[in-house]
């Protein structure tokens, strides 16, 4: 009896195993073959005769006559200017990271404190504006941004990725708070500090973990972001997704489609070296308000 | 806290919320109120040996003038939302009395830029959401019984479709599937059809579509349950193992009913985001086939003559849209908070 108890169990671990397996294969597959493929020509990563040939780039070998190609990267950074709007996009990641962070916090912070109503509404109405699609708020920054003169230009887009951040931010870093013991600075408050001082000498030292964790999804937010900043940046100050949005609809000459697939994977590794450092921070924080609350 | 700290406290956050989101819903609402302005015409009568023409040009200097004096355009009352390109409501009742059937009413409906759009982004929402849900635990339940030194990669590989940028993600999927792709180029020889195509086929996008869906969103709910499954107490799991349940039976009564909120949470953040489906729609160019209503909005703004109020009308359908969707789970806040407040 144990034998077959024993002999199920492993068959189950087994298929399990292999499901795990499969998932793996299906979630990293894709990336893989891409970043292999960016360093073949067009005739090989699409390939009209045989899929194979993007495995061994005879089309790459024939037309550059080695066995990789740097020519999509070189077309996407030199020739189609991505160096500029990979600049674009760090000024707006990070200015949009420490705002919203430097607002969140301290938004946060008092929401975790104050017992009263209106907290507790302030709380509803951010989850409203979070299930708001980014681009219905777009249509209304469009006409009056244009009108005052400000459309196009990277502060602009600063701003309203900072707001619709807001929401998201204000929510992570509540329930971060919340974690924090309450005595911790009212005893502070006992021994004389003010509110704000409080804030300043006991809280802020314990608080990085929470900040960071949710710095990293502001990040992603403004990082990821194709609706707002596709729609408010002007073509000079495009930041780099817009921009490979872009390649698609001027490159069907054959060979600059590769432009767009270098350009595709290099706005890719930034995201994986951040998994790789910030994974544990990645997971809390997907996890945080659903395992407590 | 006092009053006065908190609201020194919370005001930048409020004042950003109120200025960039709160105002724009306004400024929406106001738009879809409007549409642009009609080109000024001049007609006047020349007059020939053949008789008298009236002739009708536009003042392009006038139109501009007015464009530019008054760029919300005219006030036009609910016609934004009654015209074609949203609810159609005479298109509805002229195709209601034409139809011979339900099915080619409905049919009739879905050839309508708005319905079309709302059927998709529905369809998407609906199919997307359960199969995350089944398939992320399915992951969770296999990454638990690995051995410790697997999980940690595993989880890095399993964050991928989700951390990375919706519209490159969706990208790389459709190069893949493309007619001289990987996938696509496979299936082509799979079926021995060389013209097979899975953007020609409506069906066959809409399917393309909602297995981005699935892969891209499946890692949130793979890592929300593999969460939750660490804190499932391990004497209840041995209890049950004791009383002679088996492994499937551990899941079904012992594992699962750990996980019902967490299914809450999945689902209304799933159905939030899903309701959204904008990016897949651009990488794949699927707008033949498969729009959303976020993809109408942008499409609205982006084209040459920029449609404001068309725009903004889709727009208010939306967030209706969207606030009956979460209007279960509000309800249901709402309840819990008065019921602790007592």
């Amino acid at each position: 009896m144990p034998n077959l108890a024993q002999r199920r169990s492993n068959t189950l671990a087994i298929v399990s195993t292999a499901f795990v397996m499969l998932w793996v294969i299906i979630a990293s597959g894709p990336f893989l073959w891409t970043l292999w493929g960016s360093f073949k020509v067009q005739g090989d990563f699409f390939s009209k005769a045989d899929w194979t040939n993007a495995l061994y780039g005879v089309r790459t070998m024939f037309e550059t006559g080695g066995f990789f190609t740097t020519n999509g990267y070189y077309g996407a950074w030199i020739e189609q200017g991505f160096g500029e709007s990979v600049i674009n996009t760090t000024i707006v990641v990070v200015s949009t990271v420490i705002i919203s962070l430097t607002l969140g916090t301290l938004g946060g912070y008092a929401l975790a404190r104050s017992g009263f109503k209106y907290s507790f509404w302030i709380l509803m109405l951010a989850l409203v504006f979070r299930a708001m699609p980014h681009i219905t708020l777009v249509s209304g920054y469009l006409l009056p941004f244009f009108e005052w003169n400000i459309w196009g230009y990277l502060p602009t887009s600063i701003v309203v990725l900072v707001a619709i951040n807001q929401p998201f931010t204000l929510w992570m870093l509540h329930s971060f708070f919340l974690n924090i013991p309450k005595d911790m600075d009212e005893s502070a408050m006992v021994d004389g500090c003010t509110r704000f001082q409080a804030f300043r000498h006991v809280i802020i030292p314990v608080m990085w973990p929470g900040v960071v964790t949710t710095g990293l999804f502001s990040f992603l937010l403004a990082y990821n972001d194709f609706a707002v900043t596709a729609s408010l940046l002007s073509q000079e100050n495009q930041t780099m997704i817009p921009k490979i949005a872009s390649f698609l609809g001027t490159t069907q000459v054959e060979g600059n489609v590769m432009f767009a697939v270098a350009a595709v994977v290099s706005a890719m590794i930034p995201l994986f070296i951040l998994i790789m450092f910030f994974q544990r921070q990645i997971v809390s924080g997907l996890t945080a308000g659903a395992v407590k609350g | 806290m006092p009053h006065r700290t908190f609201f020194w406290f919370i005001i930048p956050s409020l004042l950003a919320m109120v200025l960039f989101i709160a105002l724009p819903v306004i400024s929406v609402i106001v738009q879809s109120l409007h549409v642009e302005h009609e080109k000024v015409l001049i007609s006047s009568e020349n007059c020939g040996p053949f008789g008298c023409k009236k002739i009708t040009t536009i003042d392009v200097a006038a139109t501009d003038q007015l464009r530019s004096d008054r760029p919300l355009g005219q006030f036009s009352g609910f016609d934004n939302y009654t015209n074609r390109s949203h609810l159609a409501f005479d298109e509805v009742s002229l195709a209601w009395e034409i139809s011979e059937n339900m099915t080619d009413f409905i049919k009739k409906i879905l050839n309508l830029p708005f319905y079309k759009a709302l059927f998709f982004t529905l369809t998407y929402t609906f199919v997307v959401t359960p199969f995350v849900i089944i398939l992320g635990l399915a992951i969770a339940l296999g990454v638990n019984s690995l051995p410790k030194f697997a999980k940690g990669p595993t989880i890095f590989v399993s964050l991928l479709p989700m951390i990375v940028t919706p519209l490159i993600g969706s990208l790389i999927l459709f190069w893949m599937v493309d007619g001289d792709g990987i996938i696509g180029g496979s299936i082509q020889t799979l079926f021995n059809d060389p013209n097979l195509s899975l953007k020609a086929s409506p069906a066959l996008t809409w399917m393309m579509l909602i297995v981005y869906g699935i892969w891209h969103s499946a890692p949130f709910s793979f890592i929300v349950f593999y969460a939750g499954l660490q804190t499932v107490p391990a004497d209840t799991l041995e209890a049950a193992t004791i009383d002679g349940a088996n492994r499937w039976q551990r899941i079904r009564y012992v594992v699962v009913p750990y996980m019902k909120p967490l299914v809450v949470f999945i689902t209304l953040m799933q159905l939030m985001d899903n309701f959204r489906v904008f990016e897949p729609i651009v990488s794949f160019a699927s707008e033949a086939s498969a729009t959303s209503l976020s993809w109408i909005i942008y499409k609205d703004l982006t084209s040459d003559t920029q449609l404001f109020g068309s725009a903004a009308a889709t727009s208010m359908l939306t967030i209706v849209g969207v606030a009956i969707l979460l209007l279960p789970v509000l309800i249901k806040t709402w309840r819990d908070f008065n019921r602790t407040a007592r």
